[in-house]
């Protein structure tokens, strides 16, 4: 048992860490995740270039990471200067890519060239991963779909979508679900993008007899997409204990110096104990999150269980921590002006994101019976 | 980051287990899950039985007969005991005061009272608390006043848990009354049958003697017994809270509970289906199960980072208080779960060889009243409010 990261790791978080100290900060941030792209394709090439792609995958695809821990020290980072580059999908998509053999696709994305959206949500499917409409219909040339995806992240920013399709079965049924790679600007493609609450851009994806190509074997692919997911959730997780710290150091910060009554609020017991609260809490969010870092490669049960867990922990711990940072900061948490207020709204945001809290603590009963049956 | 166990930990942990299968009496197992009364005999037979295989005073440094173990072991060791219900080690010789001799005792101190911990021969508790210094511990007034080769020593502690049982007790008592108050204490080492010693039991909530209140009147107690420096108990008590907390979380204890929890759930029918079933009593299930999952993560993470010695004061605080919110919600979902049967409430059924008929479920009897002592888990040690202060006072820095 070891709570330590591995040199290697250090350096990639040491590497990324000072990159967005100089390159991304607050305001830099802002302009990118307000623009009118919603994202900049110069800081992704050159995150690109310093590995940050590389280190999402393992070998096999060309990459030099992959793992849970990986995954965590990247998003960690990423977390805490609140970037809104295209990492999400790029990492859901490309270990399923990865996972398909379609490693030239995957080595694309790793120098920079290629970036992916993970276009599985659709607007009935509230979570469920198994509620998939979008029909594939085999053709002559390879398939079409017809359908709607809902609210996926840096969808225009992306080169190449994996869409989940039903190639056969009823929305609900795990079997019959297909994964295709959509390439942009296809015949029948419709991209609707606005800008999301958090900063940087979604969009509602449209299929009208799109041509497709399948990826992996077809009808099997809800298996992949759950363990797509769960890499999704552990970088999710990562991201919001880095934000927690954030809200956490200005919080205290703002509590020491700011002066009511002639002392800093932080003398106000009724301040410190929430304050202590949030604090405690947050070190059991970062234990969720290592948890389920440490289950992504192994047997589903149990990283199934563990990125419920975080998920859940995640969405609870997140809520209290960035309304207790407005909260405690008062009327200028409420501003605009103070980058605080950004990291509460990409937190609370995390929690809409696959999955809220109801949602996987219904998940992590339903694993536990599926546990009780199979153990 | 690695959370799964090398193999040496792996051996480790067959060992303990193969040694509690084998050592650890069925029916003390039996009293633990069973919230049934443990009396001293009991809790003696237990350390007997860890003290022969040497793991009793497991934090003990190597040359006082410790076993050098890992802070990895240390957590393997609770995590096991635990989750096998073994009664819990009683901690106030063992990793109370030992800890303070060691590290702030005279040879002699130590020569002559460490082997008598291990033994069984002196029972210690703790003269911490008085009746106007509870969590404000450096409020304390009870006085030691030198007088030739003794201090004489007036006034009265509290809280003292199972003081019925003790041969000695450490105190923490104020030489000096002109200084700031956290100084002029003093740590003394007390006889309990030295004349002018009085314990009169505590009856709590659940109807059970398990603390006391310890009277002092003109106790000659010789110069010899004070700890370490006059006027420099302050520090020392602050030494030993730290080490009290590293175990406090609880984490086998709770695992061991919510195992049971969960069978009581299973067990338990709701509209015909067990309880377990209901989605609102799942929801709190899973909620105490995911917090008790990230709980054990998180004192896995203190110990780590402490290597084995005191957590320093803000983790062992947090540790404190979410260890022993969990440990409170595990006794109020099993309270919930028997539902009506936690009404009832037969002394008798609580001690060893009760063959009446049970009321309700076999296990109902002693659900309620363990729920009703838990409610202590939050005030004792330093209230969780005092423990968010510590937590303040490292993080804000005011």
């Amino acid at each position: 048992m070891d709570f330590h990261h591995d040199d290697d790791r250090r350096m990639l978080a040491d590497t990324l860490g000072r990159y967005l100290a100089d390159r991304y900060a607050f305001d830099v941030r802002t302009r990118i995740a307000t623009s009118e792209a919603g994202w900049s394709a110069e800081q992704w090439r050159a995150m690109a270039e310093l590995g940050i792609v590389g280190a999402l995958f393992g070998e096999a695809a060309g990459g030099f990471g992959g793992g849970g821990f990986d995954i965590a020290i990247v998003f960690e980072q990423l977390g805490a200067a609140l970037v809104v580059e295209p990492f999400l999908g790029t990492l859901m998509a490309g270990r399923v890519l990865a996972g398909a053999g379609e490693t030239d696709l995957v080595e694309q994305a790793i120098g920079g060239g290629a970036v992916f959206a993970f276009a599985h949500g659709e607007p009935q499917g509230r979570y469920e991963l198994a509620d998939i409409r979008t029909a594939a219909t085999p053709t002559a040339a390879g398939w079409t779909l017809s359908g709607a995806k809902s609210v996926v992240p840096q969808l225009e920013a992306a080169s190449h979508i994996l869409v989940s399709a039903r190639t056969s079965g009823e929305p609900g049924e795990e079997a019959g679900i297909s994964l295709f790679v959509v390439e942009k600007g296809a015949p029948g493609l419709d991209v609707r993008g606005y800008p999301m609450i958090d900063g940087g851009r979604g969009g509602e994806l449209s299929l009208d007899d799109t041509p497709a190509r399948i990826v992996g074997a077809e009808g099997t692919a809800y298996a992949v997409i759950e363990a797509a997911v769960a890499a999704g959730i552990v970088a999710l997780a990562w991201e919001a204990v880095a934000i927690m710290d954030v809200l956490k150091a200005q919080t205290i910060d703002y509590l020491r110096t700011r002066q009511q009554f002639g002392i800093p609020i932080g003398k106000f017991q009724a301040l410190q104990h929430r304050m202590a609260t949030v604090a405690l809490e947050i070190e059991q969010a970062r234990s969720s999150a290592i948890n389920a870092a440490a289950a992504l490669d192994g047997d589903r049960l149990a990283r199934e269980r563990a990125v419920s867990a975080a998920k859940y922990t995640i969405g609870r711990i997140g809520t209290l921590a960035a309304e207790e940072a407005i909260q405690l900061h008062g009327g200028i948490g409420m501003t605009w002006e103070l980058p605080l207020s950004h990291y509460a709204k990409r937190l609370t945001l995390i929690g809409h994101q696959l999955g809220d809290e109801d949602h996987h603590l219904e998940r992590f009963i339903e694993l536990g019976r599926e546990l009780g049956r199979t153990g | 980051m690695d959370l799964a166990y090398g193999p040496d930990e792996i051996a480790f942990r067959d060992e303990v287990r193969a040694f509690l299968k084998e050592r650890l009496p069925q029916r003390l197992a039996d009293k633990v899950r069973l919230n049934h009364r443990l009396d001293k005999a009991d809790l003696e037979e237990w350390h007997a039985i860890l003290n022969a295989r040497g793991w009793l005073g497991n934090h003990w440094p190597v040359e006082w007969g410790g076993p050098g173990w890992t802070p990895v072991q240390h957590n393997i060791f609770d995590t096991e005991t635990g989750l096998a219900y073994a009664p819990r080690i009683i901690p106030f010789g063992l990793s109370m005061l030992a800890p303070v001799l060691i590290k702030f005792g005279s040879d002699e101190q130590k020569r002559h009272f460490l082997p008598r911990i291990l033994d069984g021969t002196d029972w210690w508790c703790q003269g911490y608390s008085e009746p106007g210094a509870g969590s404000d511990l450096a409020s304390l007034r009870t006085s030691a006043v030198r007088d030739g080769d003794h201090y004489v020593v007036n006034g009265q502690k509290t809280w003292t848990t199972l003081g019925q049982y003790a041969d000695w007790i450490f105190c923490l008592v104020r030489t000096d009354p002109t200084v700031k108050k956290q100084e002029g204490i003093s740590f003394l080492l007390i006889d309990m049958t030295t004349p002018g010693v009085e314990v009169r039991p505590i009856i709590l909530l659940d109807g059970e003697h398990e603390v006391n209140e310890v009277f002092f009147t003109d106790v000659r107690v010789p110069v010899g017994n004070l700890v370490g420096e006059e006027n420099k108990g302050w520090t020392y008590a602050k030494y030993l809270l730290s080490y009290e907390r590293t175990g406090i979380a609880g984490v086998g204890a709770s695992l061991a509970a919510f195992a049971w929890l969960q069978h009581i759930a299973a067990t338990e029918q709701k509209r015909g289906r067990p309880l377990a079933e209901d989605p609102y009593f799942a929801a709190r299930l899973a909620k105490i199960e995911i917090e008790l999952e990230n709980m054990r993560t998180t004192n896995a993470r203190v110990l780590m980072a402490s290597g084995g010695g005191a957590a320093p004061l803000a983790e062992s605080a947090m540790l404190k208080i979410r260890g022993t919110e969990i440990r409170q919600e595990i006794t109020n979902l099993a309270r919930r779960a028997i539902g009506p049967f936690a009404q009832p409430f037969v002394s008798e059924a609580l001690d060893e060889g009760f063959n009446g008929e049970p009321i309700g479920p076999d296990y109902a009897a002693g659900i309620a009243s363990d729920y009703f002592n838990n409610r202590k888990l939050s005030i004792f040690g330093g209230s969780n409010e005092v423990q968010r202060e510590i937590i303040t006072k490292a993080t804000l820095g005011l």
